[in-house]
């Protein structure tokens, strides 16, 4: 399993933007590594970097310092279009806004990035139709997102980034829009492509709850990691009843105390000392089954 | 396979926005049914005097006294019947050779009169002239020899004096001089501005004892053959010289006028073109100024493709390809209005206008090129935009 690349490797990564002169930091040295098959949870107040993050593992945008590797092309040594092909190829996208084509039907959307990578249009429609099944949509193949619920379009969101079997699956607040059953809905989904595809899931969430049922919970704050902590021994049966109410099967002090670990705490000393580098998770987390979240939050 | 998805999207972003986009094609629909329209209107003007040139007689050499320019005054002339007899030695063929002495004078039958043109002429004149006769006969030698005061009638001067008689064997008075009339013209129509129905043909020699004078204001020559025109314009040139030097001469060829005119047509045509052009870049400018809100109001969309894999190209040539369908659309629309309005002008009213092949491809092609030149700085302007900055846009 550790032979296989990563996904997404970054070294030292910082992002610093020129705002009316002023040089803004939102990343200041990051490092982590997504392997194929993670299930990380992006957490972290507004404006710790966590967004800026995302959009540099997506391939969106380019690190100003530092090293990013995705898919094992580094992203500073591409062009524009060779960095829209590895988009194409290499990552799935969902958004908190959906982000669907108005007048384009269900199947169309998503098909849509089989189009610039040049499938023929046949193959497109039965490419999709088929993702579409697979998120339960096989019966509004012709719908379109103003005739259906949010938690559909969402569902069709989801189909699109599949659609092209990337290796990661990057959802940005994908439940943010959505009410609770449907988010939870949504949420379940997720896992659950990322358990039978083998697509890594990065989640960005502000949510402490989503963050809990991820194998793995990154959180930022002031544009660095403070904690990369790992729950891993909840993973198995994430598919089966990985509700809210479920999560982790630990004190049930659990939420509030998740709530509480948002703003940063420097203290979790599991994930600070080793998350800021991009350290596998598969090998730490059999050291300390259980201990990983009471540590975080304390 | 990405360029029949850009298709797809320009047409849909047309057709989703229908009363801007015929708005803004109206523009470029003007611009070239505009461009269509003049140009015609300029054509058919040249066509029409080109064919009354033509209509003149062919091979046809005119020499006058002076220089013919525009905007030169008319020289008395100092030519006489000798100079023609001169002229027709030269030619080698009288037959070949006509002249005219030319005035307005009154024409008067029973109680009607008619102002009119008189032109005293040889018997050779419905030969050099294409000139054809609808009754009677023609002057002869003999009629010339012997100033017989008989008279040929123009189509329109025979129904303003003899609406209801048959003109034939009646008399006419020519300045207050009777003649006799032997034949009535085929109506021919305007020529060059001249009503060539509202005159009177009568013998140059006649006509010289009815003005007193003895000048003759043109010798017309129809030339053997086309290819040593010039030659023979140069040679009678010089023969009258010889005979009158105090006086320039000069021989014209109905190429030589033509060429004149079409110089003058030529630069009307492109003026109207231009101002028709205007309007055309007007329209692009429209074009433009919509794309560009098009660009603005699709950033998130921009941004999605952008996230699933489009290249700035995709983009780019998706925007182009809108751009380039609303003026083409317009263009060919415009074509259609132009190309309608013209035939319409040209049936309905005295203006000519006749469509040409290559007015419809320049203006079609224009449009097209309006589209790609006004559509490419949206385009490209879409093209990179950062797909960051467009996910978040409002």
């Amino acid at each position: 399993m550790t032979g296989a690349p990563p996904a997404i490797e970054a070294v030292d990564v910082s992002r610093t933007y020129q705002l009316d002169g002023v040089s803004v930091e939102a990343l200041r040295g990051v490092s982590l590594l997504v392997q194929p098959g993670d299930y990380v949870a992006l957490v972290g107040p507004s404006g710790s970097g966590k967004s800026t993050l995302m959009h540099l593992l997506g391939g969106l945008d380019r690190p100003t310092g530092g090293r990013l590797v995705i898919g094992g092309r580094d992203v500073n040594a591409l062009a524009p279009p060779e960095m829209a092909t590895l988009r194409n190829e290499t990552i799935g996208f969902v958004f908190q806004a959906f982000h669907l084509l108005p007048r384009t039907s269900a199947v169309e959307n998503v098909a849509l990035p089989l189009v610039y990578r040049g499938v023929p249009a046949r193959q497109r429609r039965t490419r999709a139709a088929a993702m579409l099944g697979r998120v339960g949509l096989g019966h509004r193949l012709d719908h379109r997102p103003n005739q259906m619920s949010g938690g559909e379009q969402q569902r069709v969101a989801i189909a699109r980034a599949l659609v092209t079997e990337p290796t990661v699956l990057l959802a940005d607040e994908p439940t943010g829009n959505l009410d609770s059953v449907t988010g939870a809905a949504v949420l379940e989904l997720l896992e659950q492509l990322n358990v039978e595809s083998g697509v890594a899931l990065v989640l960005v969430t502000h949510d402490q709850e989503v963050a809990a049922r991820a194998q793995r919970r990154i959180t930022m704050r002031d544009g660095v990691v403070v904690a990369d902590s790992d729950n891993r021994h909840d993973r198995p049966p994430s598919v089966d009843h990985g509700r809210p109410a479920t999560l982790v099967p630990a004190p049930s002090a659990e939420p509030r105390s998740a709530s509480g670990s948002g703003p940063g705490h420097p203290s979790g000393g599991s994930g600070g000392a080793a998350g800021a580098t991009g350290r596998l998770p598969r090998e730490v987390d059999q050291g300390r089954p259980g201990v990983e979240r009471p540590g975080g939050t304390a | 396979m990405r360029l029949a998805e850009a298709w797809r999207v320009a047409l849909d972003a047309l057709r989703a926005n229908r009363l801007r986009s015929a708005l803004t094609m109206l523009g470029v629909i003007i611009g070239v049914a505009s461009v269509v329209l003049l140009v015609a209107i300029g054509t058919g003007t040249k066509q029409k005097v080109e064919q009354q040139v033509e209509g003149l007689g062919s091979n046809l050499l005119l020499v006058v006294p002076g220089r013919i320019e525009v905007g030169n005054a008319p020289v008395v002339s100092p030519l006489t019947l000798k100079d023609a007899d001169a002229v027709s030695r030269v030619v080698g063929d009288p037959d070949r050779v006509a002249v005219t002495v030319a005035s307005g004078a009154t024409a008067r039958a029973g109680n009607r009169s008619d102002f009119t043109t008189v032109q005293g002429v040889l018997e050779t004149t419905p030969a050099v002239f294409t000139r054809s006769l609808a009754r009677g006969r023609y002057l002869t030698g003999t009629d010339v020899d012997t100033s017989r005061r008989v008279a040929v009638l123009g189509d329109a001067v025979a129904r303003t004096l003899f609406p209801d008689r048959d003109p034939l064997g009646q008399q006419v008075a020519l300045a207050g001089v009777r003649f006799r009339v032997i034949g009535v013209f085929a109506p021919l129509g305007q020529s060059l501005g001249v009503d060539r129905d509202d005159e009177v043909h009568v013998p140059v020699t006649a006509a010289q004892r009815l003005w007193g004078t003895q000048r003759v204001d043109g010798i017309a020559v129809k030339a053997p053959d086309r290819e040593r025109i010039e030659e023979l314009g140069e040679r009678i040139v010089a023969e009258l010289t010889r005979r009158h030097p105090d006086t320039e001469f000069s021989a014209v060829t109905q190429q030589q006028i033509l060429g004149v005119l079409g110089d003058i047509l030529g630069v009307l045509t492109g003026v109207l073109a231009a101002i028709a052009g205007i309007s055309l870049l007007v329209g692009g400018v429209g074009v433009s100024n919509i794309m560009l809100v098009s660009v603005r109001e699709r950033t998130r969309e921009i941004g999605l493709r952008k996230a699933v894999g489009a290249r700035p190209r995709d983009i780019g040539v998706q925007f182009l390809l809108e751009a380039v369908l609303l003026t083409t659309i317009g263009g060919i629309t415009g074509m259609a209005l132009g190309v309608g309005t013209a035939l319409l002008v040209d049936a309905l009213s005295p203006i000519p206008a006749a469509i040409t092949w290559w007015s419809l491809a320049l203006a079609f092609g224009v449009s097209a090129v309006v589209g790609i030149v006004f559509g490419v700085v949206p385009a490209q302007r879409a093209g990179r935009l950062d797909p960051v900055v467009a996910l978040r846009a409002e």
